[in-house]
């Protein structure tokens, strides 16, 4: 995952024409009167901040997730919760999805770091299937079936209720998670993380304490990955257990690898990408998994040399 | 709690940890051995039961049915292997997710398309249907018990090949040191295509195994994965003897564990509070376990010797 150059010029005319796709959708969905048009770029953006997260962990620290989208449940789930103790503004549920979230990925963290290779796949796999049983247990919440959530008041404004506004801040949120990220990369923390990536024990031998800043990076992928499940409760104005499932853990991935795990404007392009990919072909045939799915694996098989490294 | 119900309980245990190892016994292998992430074995055992229903209805012979399920299942198991698994065995570890997942969306949605997406069943044979008389009180199932004893036939026959043939001899190796073994001059590329066809068809004699006692349909594989992936971590990735103790373990605990839990809340909560929190308590329960035994021995508890 060393390159990241590839074909810069074709890699950066994407990104610029992604990001001006989401920006402009709201006037695409007035111009085409259709909502569902802008429903679906605040849904692609909402999946690229999730996949952004997901590649601070993939591509940045190098250990394959599989347990991402219990993070995204859990900052589903804290309006709804804090909804029914009657605190219902998005200022105080939105932090405390992404501290959830966080704290979440930081005592999972602690067990799963101590394992490498296919057993941090599995114990990730399986801290979050631990979290999807969890909800699916909270009978007040709907249990298996989920419930419904309102869309919160922001500072008791009606920002959020507002699709466009909603939208707006959903891409705001999503190119300050790409910059922060890039930040975090060129530091120093960044540095060590790659540097552990590429070899681990001299790393150690540098002086590097490999496991903490695994952490870190593993603690900070769960809160935005909380940020974007808030997003994702809030949009689809609906929460349920499903959010949690493995599978979704495996589309984020998805949504990573192939937009290149090795940066995190690389992964947000897979997002919106796999989002516009399955929106597509589902629109053509109830059995597009039958297409997508040979798709991947000879996307996987043929591909030498890589666009987004 | 009477003898006889702890009797069933851990009979029910026995015969989930049977199947969950031959499930798992592959797995770890590739696992272990390839260093191969394989997302899409559950789907082996969904297409190993799928197939012993379509056999079974076709030969009207629940053995027939069987046999040929699991001669195709070794089928499947070897086209994936030269199609796609074969080459991945180069790639890294993202490679591999993203292109077993692709494989799963097209298993997965072909036996959809190929028999529905209703659940089907498959009758359990005459001869093995019925109960039969454990103790004056208590009656068990004819056909778990086949389930189970076939199981552990399976079982032993696996270490008999694995311990005592030369090909086991290989595999050992290669689970030790698969580099030193390529270097040794054995055919380290054929023998890693048998074990993904052989695990595969295990995995496919599994599911149609259980075919007459679960719903068949597609995505059933899925959840079967997660708990083979637990095994596997329980016991060691690339340790079949891991896999063995891990899997029983796996079923005694979530069969056992939910039964005791239940007992536990309904004493201590009432009924109906226990029958909504139960069941989810009960599922993490092997969760726990593993995360658990991860916390003080990350490598399993039987881990391919070589590797602790």
């Amino acid at each position: 995952m060393g390159l990241r150059d590839g074909r810069p010029l074709i890699r950066r005319a994407l990104i610029v024409v992604a990001l001006a796709a989401l920006v402009l959708s709201p006037l695409a969905a007035r111009g085409f009167a259709n909502q569902y048009l802008l429903s679906l770029a605040t849904t692609a953006t909402i999946f690229a901040l999730a996949a952004v997260s997901l590649q601070l962990i993939v591509g940045q620290a190098g250990l394959v997730s599989f347990g991402h989208a219990a993070f995204l449940g859990i900052g589903a789930y804290a309006p709804l919760i804090l909804g029914a103790a009657g605190l219902d503004d998005a200022l105080v549920s939105l932090p405390v999805a992404m501290l959830a979230a966080g704290g979440f990925a930081l005592a999972t963290g602690v067990v799963a770091l101590r394992t490498r290779g296919v057993t941090f796949i599995m114990i990730t796999l399986a801290f979050a299937q631990m979290a999807y049983f969890v909800a699916g247990a909270l009978a007040a919440f709907g249990g298996d079936d989920g419930a419904p959530l309102d869309r919160p008041l922001l500072m008791r404004t009606g920002v959020l209720p507002n699709h466009i506004a909603f939208h707006a801040i959903a891409v705001a949120l999503l190119v300050g998670a790409v910059l922060l990220l890039r930040g975090l990369a060129a530091a120093p923390f960044g540095r060590a993380l790659a540097a552990a990536r590429q070899s681990e024990a001299r790393a150690i031998g540098c002086g590097i304490d490999v496991t903490r800043a695994r952490l870190i990076a593993y603690t900070i992928a769960g809160a935005v990955g909380g940020l974007a499940g808030w997003l994702l409760g809030v949009h689809s104005e609906f929460v349920s257990p499903a959010f949690m499932d493995w599978r979704n853990s495996g589309e984020l991935l998805v949504m990573v690898i192939l937009g290149g795990a090795a940066t995190p404007e690389g992964a947000a392009l897979g997002a919106v990408g796999f989002i516009l990919i399955e929106e597509v072909s589902s629109g053509i045939t109830e059995h597009w998994r039958l297409i997508v799915g040979p798709a991947i694996v000879l996307f996987v098989l043929l591909r030498r040399r890589r666009i987004f490294a | 709690m009477s003898g006889a119900l702890l009797l069933v309980e851990a009979l029910n245990g026995l015969q989930l940890g049977v199947l969950l190892f031959l499930i798992a016994a592959g797995l770890t292998l590739v696992f272990g051995v390839l260093d191969l992430v394989n997302l899409a074995h559950g789907t082996q055992y969904m297409l190993g039961a799928y197939l012993a229903v379509t056999f079974a209805a076709w030969t009207g012979s629940f053995a027939l049915g069987l046999v040929l399920a699991t001669v195709g299942a070794l089928a499947i198991g070897a086209v994936l292997e030269r199609l796609v698994l074969g080459r991945l065995l180069a790639r890294s570890h993202l490679d591999q997710v993203l292109a077993t997942y692709g494989l799963i969306l097209l298993l997965e949605e072909g036996a959809k398309t190929i028999w529905g997406a209703a659940p089907l069943s498959l009758p359990v044979p005459a001869l093995l249907s019925g109960t039969v008389s454990l103790t004056a009180e208590l009656t068990y199932p004819v056909y778990r018990l086949f389930l189970l004893g076939a199981g552990l036939a399976v079982a032993v026959l696996l270490w008999a090949l694995i311990e005592h043939t030369r090909s086991g001899v290989r595999l050992r190796a290669g689970a030790s040191d698969a580099t030193m073994l390529d270097a040794l001059g054995v055919n380290t590329r054929l023998l890693f295509a048998w074990v993904l066809a052989f695990g595969a068809m295990l995995a496919g004699f599994a599911g149609a195994m259980a075919a007459p006692l679960v719903s068949v349909e597609p995505s059933m594989g899925g959840s079967v994965l997660i708990l083979a992936f637990v095994v596997i971590v329980l016991g060691g990735t690339g340790s079949v003897r891991g896999a063995f103790i891990g899997a029983l373990l796996v079923g005694l605990t979530d069969t056992f564990g939910r039964f005791v839990l239940a007992e536990l809340l309904r004493a201590g909560l009432g009924s109906s509070a226990s029958r909504q929190a139960g069941p989810a308590l009960s599922s993490m329960l092997i969760y726990l376990l593993m995360a658990g035994v991860l916390a003080f021995r990350p490598q399993g508890l039987l881990p391919a010797s070589g590797r602790t």
